[in-house]
């Protein structure tokens, strides 16, 4: 190791390559655009302080041990009333309102990221195949589409989730609600990618290289995957960073609506729902402050996308 | 003559005007709807609250609960076993038909029937019989002093009109059936249903030909009952005065709205009690990780619970004092309460874990709980911060709360290990909680007991309770039959619920034992 680093050509090497990179167009319009790195920052704080709510909550609200109903209902602790070791106040069990925050982010970006995740492979998969099949392949991956398209995508949520509880019924327990969550949100967003994909698969597959590659024999798979791919990744990123926002407010729905996960280890939309209950009671720390999280986490990661759109379409410029 | 035309149109115009300021249409909000119109299917009390309105019993009680007539204007022991009562006359039906014994005896033969809800109200019935038009006489298989009691809320449907609709059995509303009196109804009441959507909202208006006319303001010209689930935006529509009546005022929320000039609050002790059951019978709990053997079979397991429930917290807490904490599932307002039943020791978790390991858990089990999330006050809350409380003795708790709607049905097909459920006592007597909820499920009796809890004793006390004519021997078998059931603590009591209902300024409704209003008597403060 010690060699490889004094080595001048290596060194030489590896600045290039992040000098490469920090001349890029990408690093020069997010450098430039002062909302981009705001909204950069919002993100990465409330992703990380997500990830880390183990170690920065000061309760873990999820476990019914350690809460006491007593503490419910305290105000912020700046407030008459307020008690410092419940920095945003308790809710209606006694759940620090600053940790459920936390631990709810947690579930919601989970969450959100895995539905996206899952969509976006869902709709890559199904525009590759239907933009370089063509034919009737085509035509009933797309049908099927642009039906889908007509549905609002909280209803088929909605009816994912029913129909889960009519399946699972008393099995229905955390894990099981996560993952249908993530199913049925990614269920109901993975048409904007197919359509995408095959749009750009359909210009990319004429072109020289993919009938080169055809013309070695490659297998059709490999092309799409190694090839194709590839180029239309670009529009993909901007639609997987809006709907991340999309996913993560549907979860939020969701929940609000009590179809999400169990009361007893509530996401932002559940503690939303739990806040609403006592606005007239002028308990507003409840409500207020996971829906301010939720509204500046869903607003930044979408000014992302909108930066990263811009930035990644030659046309715009 | 023009003069006096005029004169006499200003005077109809004035007296238009006048009835117009007097009579008026009334909003009446809930969070829950009734779950039928048919009266004989469902026995819970918001079903019974809106049909209400609509079907009348032969007796009722006032707001003192004090028995008074109704569809009969008098009613007497003709001898032990035999009870007699006198109907109205001229009382006729919404669609005109008149009310006669035949359709007495048809109801309560159609609430005897084996999807009827309300068996347990004519327990040990032998025969209804008409002896003329306007007489019907019950017969009881022993002698039962307090048949008048159980009758008022076995409502009264016209024969004619159920037999032409087809209706003439109970909706079997357990296993999702319908019929004709689902959504219509007929009855002899002081409102005519107009339009049914259920869960959404019921219109109904007044009557202008009821019998009790003379007796009653009936200045509310229709009515209509809107169900918002949502505790906030109930109170919102009342505030914002788009409804008039709230009756289910959330507790969190009855400070807010007395502080408000415009509105008058209400409020009173309700006659019902909350608790948890459990399934003490079968062999097994579905949703639980103990396989092979029931945990709550046993009863340290119970009192487990039961220790480990902290009632002053939920009183406090969760219900902001609208509640009495409550030892036992019966209430104060019941035949047979004993105030030491509600002496409960306070939260002992130590104890607690000690009673479950013992009984061979110490590290506690995991168990789903049914909770309904739209009947009780602050319902779902109570279920959570039990939950906890629970969580603290080592019972893992997977919370399911949803509608009454899916609820009752779970409860009444015996899909639930572990659930809440609140009780009212329509009867004020000690044997309507027994028959209902802790005797073996068989039969008129047991309808509502979803513990499958059955205890051959006890069910033989029960049943000699309704031919026990001397009634200091009869609460000398309560007390035993209580001091028996308490024991077994297959019901663990959390309170008594209180209740309020907010209102606009001109109207005054007063918050009874049962839950009901009676709208028919509401008469509008003149300002």
């Amino acid at each position: 190791m010690p060699a490889q680093a004094n080595d001048p050509v290596a060194m030489m090497r590896r600045r290039s390559r992040l000098a490469a990179i920090m001349d890029s167009d990408l690093v020069y319009s997010f450098l430039h655009s002062r909302i981009t790195i705001a909204a950069a920052i919002v993100t990465l704080a409330i992703v990380l302080a997500a990830v880390l709510a183990p170690w920065i909550a000061t309760q873990d609200p999820y476990d019914l041990r350690v809460l006491d109903i007593l503490n419910s209902h305290n105000p912020p602790a700046w407030l008459k009333g307020g008690d410092p070791q419940f920095l945003l106040g308790t809710d209606d069990q006694g759940r620090d309102v600053f940790s459920t925050i936390l631990y709810g982010s947690r579930q919601s970006i989970a969450i959100g990221v895995m539905a996206t995740l899952f969509a976006g492979m869902l709709g890559i998969s199904l525009g590759l195949i239907a933009g370089y099949a063509g034919g009737s392949v085509d035509a009933v991956i797309m049908r099927a589409a642009d039906i889908q398209s007509t549905f609002p995508a909280i209803l088929i949520a909605m009816l994912i989730d029913g129909t889960s509880r009519a399946l699972f019924g008393e099995q229905r327990n955390e894990q099981v609600v996560f993952w249908v969550m993530v199913l049925s949100i990614g269920l109901s967003f993975w048409v904007q990618y197919a359509r995408t994909v095959r749009g750009s698969t359909l210009v990319e597959k004429n072109k020289d290289y993919v009938l080169a590659a055809r013309l070695i024999g490659i297998r059709p798979v490999k092309i799409l995957f190694r090839h194709v791919l590839p180029n239309v990744v670009g529009p993909v990123l901007v639609i997987a960073t809006i709907n991340l926002a999309l996913a993560i407010i549907t979860e939020a729905t969701l929940s609000f609506l009590g179809l999400g996960l169990p009361s007893t280890q509530p996401s932002l939309g559940t503690l939303i729902q739990i806040g609403q209950k006592y606005l007239f009671a002028g308990e507003w720390w409840i409500a207020i402050f996971p829906g301010v999280t939720l509204a500046a986490l869903v607003l930044a990661v979408n000014l992302l996308g909108d930066w990263l759109r811009d930035a990644l379409n030659p046309k715009l410029r | 003559m023009r003069l006096k035309f005029s004169a006499l149109m200003l005077g109809a115009a004035m007296a238009l005007a006048a009835t117009a300021a007097d009579a008026r249409a009334v909003k009446w909000a809930r969070a829950a709807d009734a779950l039928t119109l048919d009266p004989h299917a469902q026995n819970e009390g918001p079903t019974i609250a809106f049909n209400g309105q609509v079907y009348e019993a032969l007796i009722t009680r006032d707001n003192a609960n004090k028995l008074v007539p109704a569809l009969a204007t008098s009613w007497r022991l003709v001898d032990p076993t035999t009870w007699e009562f006198k109907l109205r006359q001229n009382v006729k039906f919404h669609n005109g038909d008149a009310l006669t014994a035949d359709d007495v005896v048809f109801s309560f033969q159609r609430a005897l029937a084996p999807t009827s809800d309300y068996k347990g109200y004519l327990a040990n019935t032998k025969e209804v019989v008409a002896v003329d038009p306007f007489t019907v006489q019950l017969k009881t298989n022993g002698p039962n002093p307090l048949v008048p009691d159980n009758l008022t809320t076995v409502y009264v449907m016209s024969k004619k009109w159920a037999e032409a609709n087809n209706a003439t059995k109970p909706q079997d509303f357990k296993n999702k059936e319908e019929n004709f009196a689902v959504r219509n109804a007929n009855g002899t009441g002081p409102f005519v249903l107009v339009s049914r959507e259920p869960d959404v909202k019921t219109v109904v208006k007044r009557n202008d030909t009821y019998w009790g006319r003379g007796g009653s303001p009936l200045e509310i010209t229709e009515l209509t009952l809107t169900t918002i689930k949502q505790d906030a935006t109930r109170v919102a529509a009342l505030l914002s005065g788009e409804v008039d009546v709230v009756q289910d005022v959330p507790v969190q929320d009855i400070e807010r709205l007395k502080a408000s000039p415009n509105l008058r609050v209400t409020e009173g002790p309700e006659n019902r009690s909350i608790f948890f059951g459990f399934d003490v019978g079968s062999k097994e709990l579905a949703s639980s990780d103990v396989k092979g053997k029931n945990p709550f079979a046993d009863v340290r397991v119970r009192q487990a619970v039961n220790s480990a429930i902290n009632r002053q917290a939920i009183q406090r807490v969760v219900m902001r004092g609208q509640s009495v904490p409550a030892g036992s599932i019966v209430g104060p307002f019941v035949n047979g309460y004993k105030k030491e039943y509600d002496n409960v020791s306070p939260p002992d978790v130590a104890k607690a874990k000690g009673l479950l390991a013992a009984a061979g858990y110490p590290n506690g089990f995991s168990v789903s709980l049914h909770c309904p999330n739209d009947r009780y006050l602050n319902d779902e809350a109570i279920c959570q911060a039990s939950v906890g409380m629970l969580g603290q003795i080592g019972i893992k708790v997977n919370l399911l709360s949803q509608s009454k709607s899916l609820h009752f049905p779970a409860l009444q097909n015996l899909k639930s290990d572990f659930y809440l459920l609140g009780w009212g006592v329509p009867t004020y007597d000690s044997d309507y909680i027994f028959s209902f909820l802790y005797h073996t499920r068989e039969g008129t009796r047991g309808g509502w007991n979803a513990t499958r809890y059955s205890n051959p004793d006890a069910d033989k006390l029960i049943q000699s309770l309704s031919a026990e004519t001397d009634l200091a021997k009869r609460n000398a078998t309560i007390t035993q039959i209580w001091d028996k059931l308490l024991a077994d603590q297959v019901y663990v009591a959390i309170h008594h619920q209180m209740l309020a209902h907010a209102m606009k300024n001109d109207i005054n409704v007063p918050v009874r034992p049962d839950n009901i209003i009676f709208f028919k008597d509401v008469a509008f403060k003149k300002s």
